[in-house]
Parts: C-alpha cells; sequence; structure tokens
C-alpha cells in the first residue's frame, strides 16, 4: 500500500477559527485521518512528525520577524502550501495597522511597548513566499476546504466559484436587501462561498470572503453612498476583515482621499 | 543527591487554542522561577476599535476567537446596551442564551475530548482514541456537531456567526428551525451523562487549589449570560465595578497582560470557580450526575476541571431543551439601539471563564476607547502558580514524565491563548 500523504496546518497571527473548521468537519474528520497521515497538528495532536510534509495549511497572517523567519522555513519543508481565511490571504483585521501607526496601537493596548516586538504590516503569506492555493473566508467554509483538500490530494485545482455573493444569493431566491430595503451590501464586490448567508438573515454582506474576481468597487461605492452611508462608515464598510486585499485596500484610500482631505481612520 | 544542571525543552506545547511557553527553574529540589509566557503575536484590538462605530464590536471582537466568538459577541452587545441605556426584550435574552449554549456545548466537546482526554489515556490525539475507542470518539464528534448546528440555527454559522447585533439578532429563528435540535438534544443529554461518568474514571494527581474563585453570578440561572460578580471570599458587586477590583499588568516577554485582583491576589476564573459558585443554580439533572460521580458542591482540584467541563456540559444540553421548548418567536429580533455619549460594561462567562468589555462612546458612537479582559490572560498568576506546586510535588519525575504533567496542568485551564493574546515553548531547567 502506497504511504498517506501527509498534512501539516501552521498558525500565524489569526483566531484558530480557520483551522478549527478542519476539526469541525465532524462528519468526515476521522475519514480525513484515514486519507492523510497529519504529520503536525498541535491544536489537534501532541505527535508530531518531520517534514517534509505533502501539503501544509497555513492559517493566520505574517506581523513578527520571528513569523517571517518561521513562514521560509514551513515553505521549504512543504510541497504544496495552502493559505486558508482572511488572516492568510490578505492580512485579517489586524490589518488595520497597516492604515495606522503601530507604536501608536502598542501604546494603546500595552503598558510597556518596549516588551513587544512586532512588524508595522499585517501581511499576507503570499507576500513572503509561494503560495499554491489560497481559501478565501472569514473563516473559511469548511465544504470549500474538504474541496481543496480532495483537489490536492488528485493533484487537480480546486473547483471553487470567484464570482459574487449576489450569485448565491439569487440560487438561495433571498430578495436583494440593498434594492429592496436599502440595507448596506458588499455582496456585488464579494466573492461567492459562504451561501449567502448574511442576506438570508436579513442583513447586508459585509465582505468576509474578500473581493471577488475583478470586482467594480467603485460602481458600489456610489450605490452604498445612495443608501445614506457617510463617507466614514464607507471607509470602515471596507475596512473589516479584508482591509488589506488589493481591491477592498483601494475602494477605501479612494474614498478617504474623496475630498482632498486625508482622514485618520484606521477604522 | 548531587548537584546536577538540567536544562529540558519541549518546542511546543500541544492541543492548546494559541502560542505560549513555559520556564521552570528547579535548583535541587526547589522551584526558584515559573514563567507562562505568550508568544501569540499581538494584534491590537483595543487600539483598533477606537473610531470604529458602536455596531461593530459584535462583529469585530468575535475574530479575537474562532473557539468562543459567542462569547465576545455577547459581552460586546451587553456593555454597548449599557453604554446606550438600553435593555433588550426578554425573548431575545433567552434566544442569546441558546445561542451561547451551542457554543458552551461545542467547546466543551472539543475541549474535553478532542484536548483534555488524550493526557489522561496517554495517547497523543482523540485521533488516536479512536483506532481503539471509535464509539467514543463519534459521541464527542456528535455532540460538537450539535454544538455547532445550535450555533447556525441561531447564529447563521458556527465559527463567527452573523445574525448577532447590537439590540438583539438580525433574524429570529422559527420555532420549527429549532424544534429539529430538540430530539437530539435529548441524545446529547444522554451522551453528557455518558461523559461524566467516562471522565470522573480518570486518575486525577492530588491538588488544592487556594486561588480566590471569581464567577458571575445569577439569583435563578447557572450565569452564563449575565449576572453579578462573585466571588468564594464574599465578592459581590455589578460588573461596572469590574476595574476598581481587578487589575492587568504587563509582564516582561509576554503578549498577554496577566490579572490579578487589584490587592495583588490571584484568583481564578471558569468552570471550577462557576461550580463552587453556582451549585445551586445547576439544574437537578446535573447535581444528580455529579453526586452519582462524587463530585461534591465545590471542586478545587484543577484536574478534575474535565469533569466539571461535563457536568456543565450536561446542563446546558438541558437548559436549551427548556430553552426551545419555551421559545416563542419573538415580536422584534432586535431592539433599536440609538447611540449616546457615555460609558459600558459587559461580562459574560466564556466557556473558559468570565470575559469583560468596557466601552467609551462619543454622542455619535463613535468608539474612543475598549478595554477586554479575557479569561485567559485573569488565570495566568493561577497557571504560574498550579505550575510551581505541580513541580514542586513532583520533582523526583523523570524529565519526561515532569513535562507531560506540566502540559496537563496548562491544559486544565483550557487557556486560549489566541484570546490572551500560540507556541507554548516548555522548558524545563534544572540546576
Amino acid at each position: 500500500m502506497a504511504a498517506r500523504p501527509t498534512l501539516a496546518v501552521w498558525k500565524f497571527a489569526s483566531c484558530d477559527g480557520c483551522q478549527l473548521s478542519l476539526i469541525n468537519l465532524e462528519d468526515e474528520l476521522l475519514q480525513v485521518a484515514g486519507a492523510v497521515q497529519i504529520s503536525y497538528f498541535l491544536e489537534a495532536s501532541s505527535a508530531t512528525a518531520p517534514g517534509p510534509y505533502d501539503v501544509s495549511i497555513v492559517e493566520g497572517s505574517v506581523t513578527t520577524a520571528h513569523d517571517r523567519d518561521r513562514l521560509l522555513e514551513v515553505r521549504k519543508m512543504s510541497r504544496k502550501l495552502v493559505a486558508i481565511g482572511a488572516c492568510a490571504t490578505a492580512g485579517g483585521i489586524q490589518a488595520l495597522r497597516n492604515f495606522a501607526d503601530v507604536r501608536e496601537f502598542t501604546s494603546v493596548v500595552y503598558a510597556h511597548p518596549e516588551y513587544i516586538s512586532t512588524l508595522d504590516k499585517s501581511t499576507p503569506i503570499s507576500e513572503h513566499v509561494a503560495v499554491d492555493f489560497e481559501l478565501r473566508g472569514c473563516p473559511v467554509d469548511k465544504g470549500q476546504l474538504v474541496e481543496v483538500l480532495s483537489a490536492l490530494l488528485s493533484g487537480r485545482r480546486p473547483n471553487l466559484p470567484t464570482y459574487s455573493v449576489c450569485i448565491e444569493c439569487k440560487r438561495r431566491g433571498n430578495v436583494c436587501v440593498m434594492v429592496a430595503h436599502g440595507t448596506p451590501c458588499l455582496g456585488p464586490v464579494t466573492q461567492a462561498g459562504c451561501g449567502a448567508i448574511c442576506p438570508s438573515v436579513n442583513r447586508g454582506c459585509f465582505g468576509c470572503f474578500g473581493p471577488m474576481e475583478s470586482p467594480n468597487a467603485a460602481a458600489v461605492a456610489g450605490v452604498l453612498r445612495s443608501t445614506g452611508m457617510s463617507r466614514l462608515d464607507l471607509i470602515r464598510f471596507f475596512r473589516t476583515f479584508n482591509a488589506g486585499a488589493p481591491a477592498f485596500e483601494a475602494a477605501s484610500r479612494l474614498e478617504e482621499e474623496r475630498d482632498g482631505s486625508a482622514v485618520e481612520v484606521s477604522a | 543527591m548531587t548537584h546536577k544542571e538540567r536544562d529540558l525543552t519541549v518546542s511546543s506545547l500541544a492541543r492548546v487554542e494559541g502560542e505560549g511557553a513555559m520556564h521552570v527553574v528547579i535548583d535541587g529540589t526547589t522551584v526558584t522561577d515559573v514563567h507562562v509566557q505568550i508568544y501569540e503575536p499581538p494584534r491590537f484590538f483595543e487600539a483598533f476599535l477606537r473610531g470604529r462605530k458602536y455596531t461593530e464590536p459584535p462583529d469585530i471582537t468575535a475574530r479575537i476567537c474562532g473557539i468562543c466568538p459567542v462569547a465576545y459577541q455577547m459581552s460586546a452587545c451587553q456593555a454597548i446596551e449599557d453604554a446606550c441605556g438600553v435593555e433588550v426584550d426578554e425573548p431575545i435574552r433567552a434566544l442569546r442564551r441558546l445561542l451561547y449554549c451551542g457554543e458552551w456545548i461545542e467547546s466543551h466537546a472539543l475541549h474535553i475530548y478532542l484536548l483534555h482526554t488524550p493526557d489522561f489515556l496517554g495517547v497523543d490525539s482523540a485521533l488516536d482514541l479512536a483506532r481503539d475507542h471509535k464509539d467514543v470518539v463519534e459521541r464527542a464528534l456528535q455532540l460538537k456537531k450539535l454544538g455547532n448546528d445550535i450555533l447556525t440555527a441561531v447564529g447563521g454559522r458556527s465559527v463567527h456567526p452573523v445574525n448577532v447585533r447590537v439590540g438583539g439578532f438580525y433574524r429570529a429563528p422559527t420555532r420549527r428551525e429549532l424544534q429539529a435540535l430538540s430530539e437530539r438534544l435529548k441524545w446529547a443529554r444522554d451522551a453528557s451523562l455518558e461523559t461524566v461518568r467516562l471522565v470522573s474514571g480518570f486518575h486525577f494527581p492530588d491538588l488544592e487549589v487556594k486561588h480566590e474563585l471569581v464567577a458571575l453570578k445569577h439569583p435563578r440561572d447557572y450565569a452564563i449570560t449575565e449576572g453579578r460578580l462573585a466571588s468564594d471570599r464574599g465578592l459581590d458587586i455589578p460588573v461596572s465595578e469590574f476595574r476598581e477590583r481587578f487589575v492587568e499588568e504587563h509582564v516582561a516577554r509576554s503578549n498577554a497582560l496577566h490579572g490579578q485582583r487589584a490587592d495583588g491576589g490571584r484568583y481564578l476564573v471558569g468552570p471550577l470557580a462557576r461550580y463552587t459558585l453556582n451549585y445551586e443554580q445547576l439544574p437537578q439533572v446535573a447535581r444528580d450526575a455529579a453526586t452519582e460521580v462524587g463530585l461534591g458542591k465545590e471542586c478545587r482540584n484543577p484536574f478534575r476541571s474535565i469533569v466539571v467541563r461535563a457536568v456543565e456540559m450536561l446542563a446546558t444540553c438541558d437548559e436549551a431543551i427548556r430553552l426551545i421548548d419555551e421559545y416563542e418567536e419573538p415580536e422584534r429580533p432586535a431592539v433599536p439601539v440609538e447611540p449616546r455619549a457615555g460609558v459600558g460594561h459587559g461580562a459574560t462567562e466564556a466557556p473558559r471563564g468570565l470575559l469583560y468589555h468596557r466601552y467609551e462612546l462619543d454622542a455619535d458612537g463613535v468608539i474612543q476607547d475598549a478595554v477586554i479582559v479575557p479569561p485567559t490572560a485573569q488565570n495566568m498568576g493561577a497557571m504560574e502558580d498550579d505550575l510551581r506546586r505541580v513541580v514542586e510535588a513532583n520533582v523526583t519525575l523523570r524529565d519526561s514524565a515532569l513535562q507531560h504533567l506540566c502540559e496537563q496542568s496548562i491544559r486544565n485551564f483550557d487557556p486560549c491563548i489566541s484570546c490572551a493574546t500560540h507556541f507554548l515553548d516548555l522548558r524545563v531547567e534544572r540546576r
């Protein structure tokens, strides 16, 4: 019998929610564990085996020099590397520091900023090493996670949509919250994958899965403004868990510069 | 015995949520220094909450922890509603409690079976356990799944629910959607009782802790979503006075703040504190189970926290059944919350202990200041003290056995290091 492919799971700056999604595969977990050799997954097991690993799953963003070095090591030990979640693919919520002064941030939280060592920016995995696949979401969708793992193990490309949440919403038969109720919604520019869960509870999408392929953020900003959103609210809307994703970052900066005066919104 | 210097390193502690390190210095048979350090990179939530709108903390602070996002959402909502002078309707309170029950069941099942039980059975993971005891692991996964399904039914998603808002919910679930969970919850109540019986049969090292036990207390309910701050030494104060009695200290080389009483005393939050303070509020079925396995009305042995968690899981399943039975769809899913200038406080019981939030808002509802005190930060002092005592009592053990015991002591706390700000680097230095 051929050896089972080895799997490693790594954490960088994050909330643990995306790797928890792997453990949350309650119906599939024992099957997954049968299909692969879990060689390194600290949250689940204290047994670790040395690399190289066939597949590494990486959660979290890079925010310290130590983590940057550790990531380079992880890449060297991994045949395929998959970045999962908004932190690993866009820098996460902690990328809000990218719009502010990190020293000031440190002094707000810590009595002794001199004890803290951190980088000025929170950056995605792809900014430091080659990434074989990026899985979006804050958190990732566990169905999509199974698809990515199955695809990689069978040597094919994962089959995941790059269209917008609007398509999922239409499929579910939801009434459009923005058109019908004037509720601000990022669905038209956000990548599908969650199943349009927010509009399904009468709430606007807030962009957990990051920008879709070729989004028209400027157009959506115009519609959002017509719902009565203020400039600051618009900036905040684009600056959450995927604030560092290029399309969302550009949209928020554009809004910031609209009347010529830059404003201090780390937020 | 000859004077011997030993240095021992475990590069990372497993089965905890987050990254940290432990350093123990032993001189002969005396422990001279114990440090639990947090290497989890800082993410600065309290800083970037400044300038955000009062409606945003439930979604933003959920991202502090993927294991207990509901705890963050609930403490945040409570604090902001307090600042804005709003009380939510009774049906919304009940629905919040049901959502929180889902998180307790999910988190407790995860910790009991997947993170902690392997310590007592001498295996590396629940997956190893599955080889010989597949039925036990399948029971664990089904319990966990049910917790997640409650979160999805009420919250719209299990990790980082989307249906929670300041004032209540975006959409109230229908009676029918919830009733679909009732039959499974009855199974889960039985499965939790089996869990209590299973884990109470483990071998527990002797350790009796004297930390002040601090938890929320509520006259009727086993406190989860609301209550006054109470302790076994007579503390009884409203949540708004939290910061007058409890302080956080920034310890060198750590990215977490360590909590202590304002007078310098150590305290403990979490299952042991809740159980000891709120035994009377547990449902009968949970008290009966505790009696059956000889747990007593209070518990001060941290190694037995796994039994307390199992009793709590049983209590929460029972509570969720009741909440669903009594559920009527509320007239409105949320009460309107208008911003006003002021300060608000919130505290709820995360699965691993008390979680406090405080927000200061301006008249437009823009956050001027935010303070978040997670349970694991509050427990750092108690964790170090327990480690010191465990090492002292077992100093003759071989390094590998001592290390195992240290790791187990840390897991007693179900520490969430992502919360407290991963990488538990365990180092024992013997001189």
